[in-house]
């Protein structure tokens, strides 16, 4: 324990109360089931919480939350996720100082804290908007050369793995996390920084987001990767906050169910993303029907 | 059985074979030049086992030829060429394939086993279609919304069941985006990919552009695992798909897979049973069941069940299966032994399993590689018949009560390349379509290919789409 030893004098006359980080699957907080956790100090070595240190139990358990939630949120109509995932930056808004915080805890000044917490509430908003648009960008009807209708559109691919960027502990899973979730994938995210993450799930967890959406995990990400991209009931990876040892290591264990990977993608997480996050973990459809009388 | 009885007897119709005239011998097409390998294997016609040619099997200092003269290419002469004069190569290239297209399919046929009727009505056809669809994307590329970037050097890997057609889905993009290509056709059918490295120096096509190199799997180890390669293309297995991706991880090289499929052909109550019929034939027999989309898995709704299989038992008695050059042939030879020993294993554990297997009566021809006409009722999800795929004209019947059901069993599946709704009933089609997880789904029809329609599948069955604007993406700088 890195906390000051302190005298009884210095005792405050209202002590704080803390908040203990936890998991989030399935739209709940649980520990860990290894009931490991491990400590979380400031940019100054000072103690800030324990978080949960997660298993392969939980990172299966978050994917079968994620696998249960994938009919459900890909069901939903276009409308009705762009209105839950913008009811999410409504929340992220609110909780704007409380991000402000718990960046500067990382590291960051409070101009850069501040800049960073107003740009992953913009970012949502925008992939917000995304929800009832990609189908037109990335769909289409076919000119055959047939009396047929043939009409291709995007799909989400299922359930989705992602390895929180490092870095931009906010910016970085907001730019990752919204191009996953907006098309009507689920997903289970190894976060970078626990205690961001988790207050992030609490966002998530009071803005209407079906539980089982989103799933995340803390915890080393060189011990829960790997089972996350082994998973048969997985279908993509996003590697983004993967070192380059450990996304090799995942590329190769992705292939035993043929997942689609994502890998240099880019990581400048303040320019513009433009669609391939989203286009990278959707499926197209195409349908045909006869035309005749 | 009475049936075949009543079968028409139709006199033998052959196309002939001498519009074709195949070489003794074939080197690899590299450069712009046919050189010869060390190694040759012999390539066979699957419906007679004769020998048609020795044909060069690409080694290692083969393929480093081969790549380094895409590279070449790439960066000299077709990735700088402006996009409307990729264009008209790519036309000149399909009218060739038009004019040539008699002795196409007949090396088709005679290398593949296929009915010529398909080679002539359907794989040629498509391939010309497929050139002149790209051609005119090469000076379109800014407006696809993909970027405008080719990869670079192309590895492409083909399979034998569609060998041109196959050829002109991995070429034909690859080139309208200004990439340069290596591809290794399969071991079974390298006569058509050889024909075609003809038509790129009648079309004046630059040297190294497009090089062929012919060989087994051990030429597409070398392919996948050259360090010049920038994006690997392979239509194949399941299983061989894997062992690419494994290969390709860490190494930066684009991959782009189209795999196999155990598609589900759902037929409800209230389908006009004739035309289903019709579509179960056609998804299951056309190509001798040889497709990754096919409709191998049967799902009929139970109170249809009995009569949709009589009336498909009588409509199979029609299917004339034999001489893949005749006309009038409906089924055509298996590709090769290898693969007709897998049809027998599969279709003999149905057998064990506790499936009740029909296979159509009719003479088989002493020489060459034959399976007839094959149903299994009793079905269970469980058996080897109906997770596994089969490519082979052999159907696998189960039966459902409900929408939900069908949809349950219908994606049952690690794979997700196909799927057929056979219904009236407009919204049902449109609900199926919504919740089958398949990359294609074809309702009230099977088995349909446009180049303006992407193709490809979910889930093990493989990522990327190959046709259409969406096919351009697997080869462009994202």
């Amino acid at each position: 324990m890195s906390a000051k030893k302190k005298d009884a004098a210095e005792a405050p006359a209202r002590l704080r109360v803390r908040k203990t980080y936890k998991l989030f699957i399935g739209g709940a907080f649980p520990r860990s089931e290894s009931g490991r956790s491990y400590v979380v100090n400031d940019s100054r070595g000072e103690f800030l919480a324990n978080a949960s240190h997660a298993s392969r139990k939980d990172v299966r358990d978050a994917v079968v939350a994620a696998r249960k939630a994938f009919g459900g949120w890909s069901g939903r109509t276009p409308y009705n996720r762009g209105q839950i995932l913008y009811r999410i930056a409504e929340m992220l808004e609110g909780r704007r100082r409380q991000f402000v915080e718990e960046l500067r805890d990382t590291g960051l000044s409070r101009e850069d804290a501040e800049t960073e917490v107003d740009a992953a509430v913009d970012r949502w908003v925008w992939y917000a908007g995304w929800a009832d648009k990609i189908a037109q960008v990335a769909g289409s009807v076919n000119p055959v050369a047939g009396p047929f209708l043939n009409v291709s559109t995007p799909e989400p691919t299922g359930v989705v793995g992602v390895l929180a960027p490092s870095g931009t502990p906010l910016l970085g899973l907001v730019s990752v996390l919204a191009p996953a979730i907006v098309t009507g994938n689920t997903a289970v995210v190894v976060a970078d920084s626990p205690l961001v993450a988790i207050t992030f799930a609490e966002v998530l967890a009071t803005s209407d987001l079906p539980s089982g959406v989103v799933n995340v995990l803390t915890g080393p990400r060189v011990e829960l990767a790997p089972w996350l991209a082994g998973h048969m009931d997985v279908n993509a990876i996003d590697l983004a906050g993967a070192s380059e040892e450990l996304a090799n290591a995942c590329e190769e264990a992705a292939a035993g169910n043929l997942k689609r990977v994502l890998r240099g993608l880019g990581t400048d997480w303040s320019a513009d993303p433009g669609t391939v996050r989203m286009t990278a973990l959707l499926e197209t459809k195409t349908v045909w029907h006869p035309i005749g009388v | 059985m009475m049936m075949s009885d009543e079968l028409f007897e139709y006199a033998p119709a052959p196309e002939s074979r001498s519009v074709v005239r195949i070489e003794e011998s074939y080197g690899l097409f590299i450069d712009g030049e046919f050189v010869s390998a060390k190694q040759t294997f012999p390539t066979i016609d699957p419906a007679t086992e004769e020998v048609l040619a020795e044909v060069s099997e690409a080694g290692a200092e083969e393929v480093d030829l081969a790549v380094d003269a895409a590279r070449t290419a790439f960066e000299k002469v077709w990735g700088p060429m402006p996009g409307r004069e990729r264009a008209k190569y790519l036309y000149r290239i399909a009218r060739i394939i038009q004019e040539r297209s008699r002795e196409l399919a007949v090396l088709e046929s005679v290398d593949n086993g296929k009915p010529i009727r398909e080679t002539r009505d359907f794989d040629l056809p498509q391939v010309a279609a497929h050139f002149f669809h790209y051609a005119g994307w090469a000076d379109k590329l800014e407006y696809a919304g993909y970027g405008t970037t080719p990869i670079g050097v192309a590895g492409q890997i083909i399979p034998w069941n569609f060998p041109l057609l196959m050829l002109a889905w991995k070429i034909a993009p690859a080139l309208a985006c200004g990439n340069t290509v290596v591809l290794k056709p399969a071991e079974t059918t390298p006569l058509t990919a050889l024909a075609f490295a003809d038509i790129c120096r009648q079309a004046e096509l630059p040297p190294g552009v497009v090089n062929i190199v012919t060989g087994g799997p051990e030429t597409g180890r070398l392919l996948v695992e050259h360090p010049g390669i920038d994006k690997i293309a392979f239509t194949g297995s399941t299983e061989v798909g894997k062992r690419i991706a494994r290969a390709v991880a860490g190494t930066g090289k684009r991959l782009g897979l189209e795999l196999g499929g155990k598609g589900a052909n759902i037929v409800f109550d209230d389908a006009p049973l004739d035309q289903a019929v019709e579509g179960v034939v056609n998804s299951i027999f056309f190509n001798q069941g040889q497709v990754c989309c096919a409709g191998s898995r049967l799902l009929v709704q139970e109170s249809v069940a009995e009569e949709l299989m009589t009336r498909l038992k009588e409509r199979m008695a029609t299917l004339r299966v034999g001489d893949p050059l005749d006309k009038n042939t409906d089924v055509g030879a298996i590709n090769s032994a290898v693969q007709l020993a897998t049809i027998g294993e599969l279709v003999a554990s149905g057998e064990a399993e506790g499936a009740e297997r029909w296979s159509l009566e009719c003479e088989l021809p002493e020489r060459g590689f034959w399976f007839a006409p094959t149903i299994f009722t009793e079905v269970a999800q469980s058996h080897r018949i109906a997770r596994e795929e089969i490519f082979g004209p052999v159907v696998s019947v189960l039966t459902f009560r409900t929408p939900a059901e069908a949809v349950e069993k219908a994606n049952n599946t690690p794979y997700g390349l196909s799927a057929g709704v056979w219904t009236e009933k407009g919204s049902r089609i449109l609900s199926m379509a919504q919740r089958l997880r398949a990359g294609v789904v074809w309702a009230n029809t099977f088995n349909q290919f446009d180049p303006a329609s992407p193709f490809g599948g979910y889930k093990e069955s493989g990522f990327g789409r190959e046709g259409g604007r969406q096919g351009l993406e697997a080869y462009l700088v994202r």
